[in-house]
């Protein structure tokens, strides 16, 4: 069984011009769990990963696999597996062959080309040219390349972008169970939903800097959790809220009420005899949370990274 | 991780695209039809079979015009190497395959020793095409016409010897013309039009103006033919013989290869790959 390694971030910068892309990021990825690494469009995420792989110099600081920067790896495509774009294909050249290249490269077995086009499902289009593929047949060409040399690192760069919903589902199976393993697995996305599922644990960036170092569940709090309450008479509720003195706004589904219970808001409600038509516990808004860490209006006290220093 | 290992990777990829054999085919048919056509009228003409007074030149005697019929592998032919070596690299940045190829091959002086060692093969593998082109076609040619090919002569496999290096030398050329230009279209013309206007112009221009010539001998065509002994544009452009021995000119082409690849090595292969 491949060997997880640790990866660490240490005070990574990288400036273009008067840019800085990242700008001090300091975060460690475990072995055995999958780690999403988020932020938005251009928070530095691809920068981050090319200076962890090797194809960006960092502007200062460093990023390493087990303790080694990419470049020192005795067996790079043994050790790390990683895919940066869905567009890293000659179009002429067929699947089997694509692989082949770098399997020889790499100095793999020619039998680690069939036995990785069969684990993403490409198997029987594997002498197919890669022009034809659809984006989300790349997607999975592109991890079959990460596979190759049987690593125990992983890093994929916005995996999900193109899959269909059940090559999604696949997706989620497949890098959890490549965690469970004990390997490493960061994947990059700009969309909290997209991997909300998959990860345990979270790196979020911002503007080149890291905004959030933690599990999903360290993302929200308690009153981030709401309950939705309403009725046929909105006015008569609206007074009985009032009058037992809880804070509510008003949305289209109703009244949203921040911090309390629904059992609570229910004996209000009838105590006041108003008869409802909905009441319903809002778990935490994630995607919310992401935008309010990624634009800076929330700070995380108890695991935010300040300026890098850990 | 291995110089070998990348270099069976690098060759590879030249033989999974459809690249290789289409300009190799063209190769085939350019100075196969070139050397054919030309080896018959240059031969009835020293024979006789055609009257001199048909053209407007002097008939060329018998024993210059096989080394000039064969040296069209390189005088006609040196464009083809020198493109493959271009879009072994370019091919490269077109279809953003760098970044899988850096992964399995982070250390850059590596990978483009790789690319060195592919440029080699593949020149051969072009010398090989040109050659039964050139040599092949135009001495079949010449026989039928009856004109000595002078395949028995030793100076003849020699030139041949000369020509083969050329190519493998145009195919480094490329290679470092390809890691310095980046972009596929910039560079195929770029070469296109150096190799078929610029540099040709120029060596025209030195026949007719005094001076010129100590520059153009040492543009890389000039130096190419310098290496390989004979050439149709310095034996019909009128101009004595170049003013290089062929050792010379293989070294002023090595020098090109040499500093292009050093040069695009140091600026642009060890750049960030975005």
């Amino acid at each position: 069984m491949p060997e997880g390694h640790l990866l660490e971030f240490r005070d990574l910068t990288k400036t273009f011009g008067t840019i800085r892309a990242v700008d001090s990021l300091s975060a460690l990825v475990e072995p055995g769990r999958v780690t999403g690494f988020l932020g938005p469009n251009g928070a530095g995420k691809t920068t981050s990963l090319r200076m962890l792989l090797g194809l960006i110099r960092p502007t200062s600081g460093s990023a390493t696999i087990g303790g080694q920067r990419y470049a020192e790896l005795r067996h790079p495509l043994q050790t790390v597996g990683a895919t940066l774009e869905a567009s890293s294909f000659h179009p002429g050249r067929t699947a089997a062959d694509h692989l082949r290249v770098y399997a020889q490269a790499a100095g793999l077995p020619a039998g680690r080309v069939d036995a990785v086009l069969g684990l993403v499902g490409l198997a029987d289009a594997a002498g197919r040219k890669v022009g034809g593929f659809s984006l989300g047949m790349r997607q999975r060409l592109g991890l079959a390349y990460t596979l190759l040399g049987d690593p125990g690192v992983l890093v994929l760069d916005e995996p999900a972008n193109g899959l269909d919903p059940e090559g999604i589902k696949w997706l989620r199976g497949f890098l959890g169970q490549l965690a469970s393993e004990g390997r490493t697995v960061l994947v990059s996305s700009h969309m909290l939903a997209e991997v909300q599922q998959t990860v345990t644990a979270m790196l979020i960036i911002s503007r080149g800097r890291l905004v959030y170092e933690g599990d999903i569940a360290g993302l929200t709090n308690a009153d981030d959790v709401a309950t939705v309450i309403d009725a046929p008479d909105r006015e008569a509720l609206a007074r009985a809220l009032d009058a037992a003195g809880v804070a509510y706004t008003q949305i289209r589904a109703g009244f949203s009420v921040p911090g309390t219970e629904p059992a609570a808001l229910g004996a209000v409600a009838a105590a006041a005899g108003v008869a409802l038509s909905g009441l319903q516990r809002r778990g935490p808004a994630l995607e919310e949370v992401f935008l309010e860490l990624v634009n800076g209006t929330r700070v995380e006290n108890g695991t935010r990274v300040e300026g890098g220093a850990r | 991780m291995s110089l070998a290992n990348a270099s069976r990777s690098e060759l590879t990829k030249q033989f999974t695209t459809a690249m290789w054999w289409i300009l190799a085919a063209v190769l085939l048919a350019y100075v196969g039809v070139t050397a054919g056509g030309l080896a018959a009228t240059f031969g009835a003409l020293s024979t006789g079979a055609i009257p001199a007074e048909a053209t407007n030149g002097s008939a060329m005697p018998s024993d210059v015009i096989p080394p000039l019929i064969y040296s069209l592998a390189t005088s006609v032919g040196y464009v083809f190497p020198l493109l493959i070596g271009t879009l072994l690299v370019t091919n490269e940045f077109r279809h953003k395959t760098l970044t899988p190829t850096f992964l399995a091959v982070p250390r850059r002086g590596i990978a483009l020793g790789a690319k060195v060692t592919a440029g080699v093969v593949m020149g051969l593998l072009y010398a090989v095409v040109a050659l039964v082109a050139a040599v092949g076609v135009g001495a079949l040619a010449l026989a039928l016409v009856g004109v000595d090919t002078r395949l028995g002569h030793a100076e003849t496999w020699a030139m041949i010897a000369r020509m083969a290096a050329a190519f493998v030398l145009w195919t480094l050329i490329g290679i470092g013309i390809g890691t310095l230009v980046r972009n596929q279209v910039a560079a195929v013309v770029g070469v296109l039009a150096f190799t078929q206007f610029v540099e040709p112009i120029a060596r025209t221009v030195a026949t007719l103006v005094d001076g010129v010539s100590g520059v153009t001998t040492y543009l890389p065509g000039a130096a190419s033919d310098a290496l390989v002994g004979a050439s149709i544009y310095t034996s019909l452009g009128g101009a004595s013989a170049s003013a290089l021995p062929w050792w010379a000119g293989g070294l002023v082409l090595l020098g090109y290869a040499a500093a292009l690849l050093l040069i695009g090595y140091l600026t642009s292969w060890r750049r960030d790959v975005a």
